[in-house]
């Protein structure tokens, strides 16, 4: 998987002989090493969740969260290195007011999924500037609907029904794509987002502990970006450690 | 006697109207623009188009309507492209709006953006002279529109057909043009709905006869068979 790019790596405008450039590459390795971010397109919204490792026991919970709303219909979970994260943000939600002034109506997610892909995409541009070192999740809900995005350190922006970054990436795309998406609804994709993906691609041996971090936007929240509230919180992780321990019981 | 003066600003004294009906919008206006008393284009257009989907009504200051309209088309354009779809007629009421209130020293002119989009069907947005932005079911303006207040009152209903808009558009302009002398000319409206748009022009024969209008006769030249001007 991984190769040394000796002597190609140095700068972000060097090509190597075989057409890649090393340093986005890199920049995707913080991505991957980081805590699994999950976003699904369900029935009647998006669901975002985020398995926040807690470095030290003294964080206060719910602190340095990790999913942003960008505007009144869309959030972001970011992935990878999060001061880098924080910049993406505010470009996002930047964008999102200039084009509300300017055109009178809240940014279509595609466009303002292609601004921040825009703008990720122009730090690899110059050897002055360095790429970004996150990835990012963006869910919106807008005219066409609910709509989910992901953006990479390289730039690129694709649109799926599921999409999962960082360390469990792997395992809990398999789980998503065994969900029936069309039929879900976002209550309860929530639970099972909390179910199998967080909590069954946490890895108890290798990581510290870690906080559930989720968000919705669907016509329950009134089409409108906010955390997932509270009892249903709650209820998923519940859930989730019910299914653990079932896992863990065979 | 007055001189006429040819070098005042081209107005455009005006009766515009943009109406909904079920199924889009109907858009109408005369064709008289004016220098003083003079009247300079008798069979002017002053609907016009912003996008496929989108159409403007102008009145006031001839230039001042025309360069704004140019501004917005333009906006739209590039926003289309980027969007990748029609802009919706929102959006582009928005432009007109801020271009009329960012310049609101500089400018003389009232605009009634009117068109059909896929989200929200047929709308009317008026945007009079201050750059103030109104959504309405219908909208008058120019100096045309005074005379049409109480005819809409009581004439205008929710839910009207396609044919019952276009009547009413018509007949309110007509009305407007016997009695304001800025205003003149031929009936021109825009109907704009899912299918696309049509245009109609109504000349003044194709009208209804006012209260001491008088009918309109060929003349005589083209009766009697006179030599043309040049031909002697």
């Amino acid at each position: 998987m991984s190769s040394i790019g000796t002597g190609y790596d140095l700068s972000v405008t060097t090509f190597s002989p075989d057409g890649r450039v090393f340093q986005i590459e890199y920049a995707a390795k913080a991505v991957d090493n980081s805590g699994t971010v999950i976003g699904i397109k369900c029935k009647d919204g998006i669901v975002l969740g985020v398995e926040k490792l807690i470095p030290s026991k003294m964080m206060l919970p719910g602190s340095n969260r990790r999913i942003h709303a960008v505007h009144r219909h869309s959030g972001m979970a970011v992935a990878g290195l999060a001061a880098d994260g924080r910049q993406i943000v505010a470009r996002a939600k930047s964008e999102a007011t200039n084009y509300d002034s300017v055109y009178g109506d809240p940014i279509p997610v595609k466009e303002l999924a292609d601004r921040v892909a825009s703008y990720v995409h122009l730090c690899t541009l110059y050897w002055w500037l360095r790429p970004f070192g996150c990835g990012v999740i963006l869910g919106g809900y807008d005219r066409d609907g609910p709509q989910l995005y992901m953006v990479e350190p390289s730039g690129v922006s694709y649109r799926y029904f599921g999409a999962a970054i960082g360390k469990g990436r792997q395992a809990a795309k398999t789980e998503i794509e065994k969900l029936k998406l069309q039929d879900l609804t976002c209550r309860k994709a929530v639970i099972e987002v909390a179910k199998i993906s967080i909590y069954g691609v946490h890895d108890e041996a290798k990581d510290k502990d870690f906080e559930l971090e989720m968000s919705w936007v669907c016509d329950e929240s009134n089409r409108q970006h906010e955390k997932v509230p509270e009892e249903l919180l709650e209820e998923a992780k519940a859930a989730a450690k019910l299914a653990l321990e079932e896992m863990d019981a065979d | 006697m007055d001189q006429v003066d040819f070098n005042a600003p081209h107005s455009m004294g005006t009766t515009i109207i943009g109406v909904t009906y079920n199924g889009g919008v109907v858009l109408g206006a005369d064709s008289r623009t004016s220098t003083g008393v003079y009247v300079a284009n008798r069979a002017s257009d002053k609907i016009t188009k912003l996008t496929d989907n989108v159409y403007v009504c102008r009145s006031g200051s001839a230039a001042d309507s025309q360069v704004v309209s140019d501004y917005v088309r333009y906006f739209l354009h590039q926003h289309t492209i980027q969007l990748g779809q029609p802009a919706t007629v929102k959006v582009a009421a928005n432009l007109v709006r801020l271009l009329a209130y960012n310049n609101k020293n500089n400018l003389q002119t009232g605009l009634i953006v009117g068109g059909w989009d896929k989200y929200e069907g047929g709308q009317i947005y008026g945007v009079p002279l201050g750059g103030t932005i109104v959504q309405q079911p219908f909208a008058i303006g120019g100096s045309g529109s005074s005379y049409l207040y109480g005819f809409f009152d009581q004439a205008w209903k929710e839910g009207m057909t396609q044919d019952e808009a276009e009547e009413l558009v018509k007949k309110a302009v007509s009305l407007a043009i016997a009695r304001d002398g800025a205003s003149g000319g031929v009936v021109r409206t825009v109907i704009i709905n899912s299918e696309g748009v049509t245009r109609n022009f109504y000349p003044g024969d194709q009208l209804p006869i006012w209260h001491d209008e008088l009918e309109s006769h060929n003349s005589l030249l083209d009766i009697l068979g006179a030599p043309e001007p040049m031909n002697i």
